[in-house]
């Protein structure tokens, strides 16, 4: 369980978000949806800790995260699974030695131990053949597995995900969730998952939080958002004519 | 106020660049990637201009001792101060600045704008002290090596150019450059290198670490390292020499 008690923060004068209050569920795959800019990356940002939030707390299981020192930080985040926007691998290493990395900094695995379970998490991402590639020789989607490959391999108690099945073919992105879905369930932590991707919202919402322009308008379940009047939230999930049109017919 | 501004900043980074690391080991392993490519990658240059620099020393001394009371050992005695003195510990560091720093503040640099180093810390790894701890104290190993190896190539150089070009007898040069030798001016020197080691590697780091935006921005950082590293080693070099030398 993760809460977030009246996070606001401002950039210079411009608000980015404002008074957000939230909790995300134990064994519930949590998603933030919204259009770009409404400060999804910036929210998760201040959750783990990379940005400091001008006011409000961020709660792991009770924990006071806002505040703690370094050291208590740290022992946190060793419990948690994080996937960047933009990957953010090591290029220095090569795909093995990235999903490696965070084993051998804080477990006493045996080298035989690390590669077994890098090899089972590049499985679970449909991804066999690269692990001694480097990350510049992989094209924009493969980083991004690459990246959950890592992010999962500690076996976090908590998985924040920053979209990500953004730049991924249909399939694989099925895969993805499907993959988010059986770690959250089976191991039974809290994922949080920011995405604008419609797909993954009807595959995965547990708990769906709605995003504009720095508040929390809308929450509520997969099954819940069709049927959803807020207009902001309409345009949102209604993108296309096409669907506008299909939303009067069926729905209304 | 920028001044205060950023040398406090250097300090709160310096401190967190010195906390316990998380696992020794991999420190460790670190630490000797960081000896083999700051320190081997930079002989072949440290050595090519350490043989041209004695090589200059000695024939400006031997052009410019024209008066018939300097004796010609002179020559060997000038380029083995000379080198010693100066010329490896503050010229081979201003080269290492060149080379080594801009390196850092790139390399850092780019992790920062690429997220790397968030990546690193949401982890639970401490940043600074896993990517700068390593550079600064494997060159603050391996630069004193590079020096003494300038310092023998420097003095072989002016030996070697001396007598092709004629200016000096090996014999001369020979007695010159053991003539009132004091072994306290290689300890000056390489007190002098190991303190530029930690300048070089520390200020660049600390202009990568705060790089801020892009590309251009990792360009920008890499420029600023080597500037100031530059000043610093010299306004260094003054201190040190009135310290130690007084
Ligand atoms: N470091 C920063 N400095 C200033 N403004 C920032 C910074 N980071 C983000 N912003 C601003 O905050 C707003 C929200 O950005 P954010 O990255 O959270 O959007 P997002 O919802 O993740 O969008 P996307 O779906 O495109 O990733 C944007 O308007 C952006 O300009
Ligand atoms: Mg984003």
């Amino acid at each position: 369980m993760i809460e977030l008690r009246h996070i606001s923060k401002s950039f210079a004068s411009r608000k980015v978000l404002n008074d957000i209050s939230l909790g995300f569920e134990q064994g519930k795959c949590n998603l933030i949806i919204g259009e770009s800019g409404s400060g999804k990356t910036v929210l998760a940002k201040c959750m783990v800790g990379l940005l400091k939030v001008d006011t409000g707390e961020v709660l792991y299981d009770q924990r006071n995260f806002t505040r703690m020192n370094f050291f208590e930080k740290k022992i946190i985040r060793q419990e948690m699974g994080v996937l960047f926007q933009g990957g953010a691998l090591f290029d220095s290493m090569t795909v093995e030695e990235n999903i490696i990395f965070p084993l051998s900094m804080f477990t006493e695995k045996t080298v035989e131990e690390k590669v077994d379970r890098a090899q089972f998490c590049l499985q679970r991402v449909n991804l066999t053949n690269a692990s001694k590639l480097y990350p510049s020789e992989l094209s924009g989607g493969m980083k991004k597995r690459v990246a959950i490959a890592r992010a999962i391999a500690v076996s976090p108690r908590y998985l924040i995900c920053d979209e990500p099945n953004s730049g991924l073919d249909p399939i694989t992105s099925i895969v993805i969730d499907e993959l988010i879905k059986e770690i959250t369930y089976e191991y039974n932590i809290t994922t949080i998952v920011i995405t604008h991707d419609m797909n993954s919202v009807l595959e995965i919402g547990d708990n769906i939080a709605f995003l504009y322009k720095g508040d929390i308008l809308w929450k509520g379940n997969k099954e819940q958002i069709l049927h959803a009047g807020k207009k902001e939230l309409v345009d949102f999930v209604y993108a296309t004519k096409f669907l506008r049109e299909f939303r009067k017919r069926v729905i209304e | 106020m920028n001044l205060l501004f950023h040398l406090g900043k250097y300090f709160i980074l310096i401190k967190r660049v010195f906390r316990k690391p998380e696992k020794y080991s991999i420190y460790r392993r670190q630490l000797l990637i960081e000896i083999n490519s700051l320190g081997i990658g930079s002989l072949g240059i440290v050595s090519i201009i350490s043989v041209f620099m004695g090589a200059v020393i000695t024939i400006q001394s031997s052009f410019n001792f024209t008066s018939a009371w300097i004796p010609i050992y002179a020559v060997g005695l000038a380029t083995r101060q000379g080198i010693i003195l100066e010329f490896a510990p503050t010229i081979i560091s201003l080269i290492l600045a060149g080379k080594v720093g801009s390196n850092i503040a790139s390399e850092i640099g780019t992790m920062r704008v690429t997220e790397q180093i968030d990546a690193l810390e949401v982890m639970g790894i401490n940043p600074a002290g896993y990517l700068i701890m390593p550079k600064i104290i494997a060159s603050m190993i391996i630069n004193p090596f590079l020096i003494t190896i300038s310092m023998f190539l420097g003095i072989f150089g002016g030996w070697l150019f001396g007598i092709i070009t004629g200016v000096v007898s090996s014999y001369e040069y020979i007695y010159g450059i053991q003539y009132q030798f004091r072994p306290f001016s290689v300890y000056y020197a390489l007190i002098k290198t190991i303190v530029f080691a930690f300048i070089i590697t520390s200020v660049s780091a600390y202009h990568g670490y705060y790089t801020n935006g892009g590309a251009l921005e990792v360009g920008r950082s890499s420029t600023k390292a080597v500037v100031y590293s530059n000043i610093l080693i010299l306004v260094f070099n003054f201190l040190l020499t009135q310290l130690l030398m007084a």
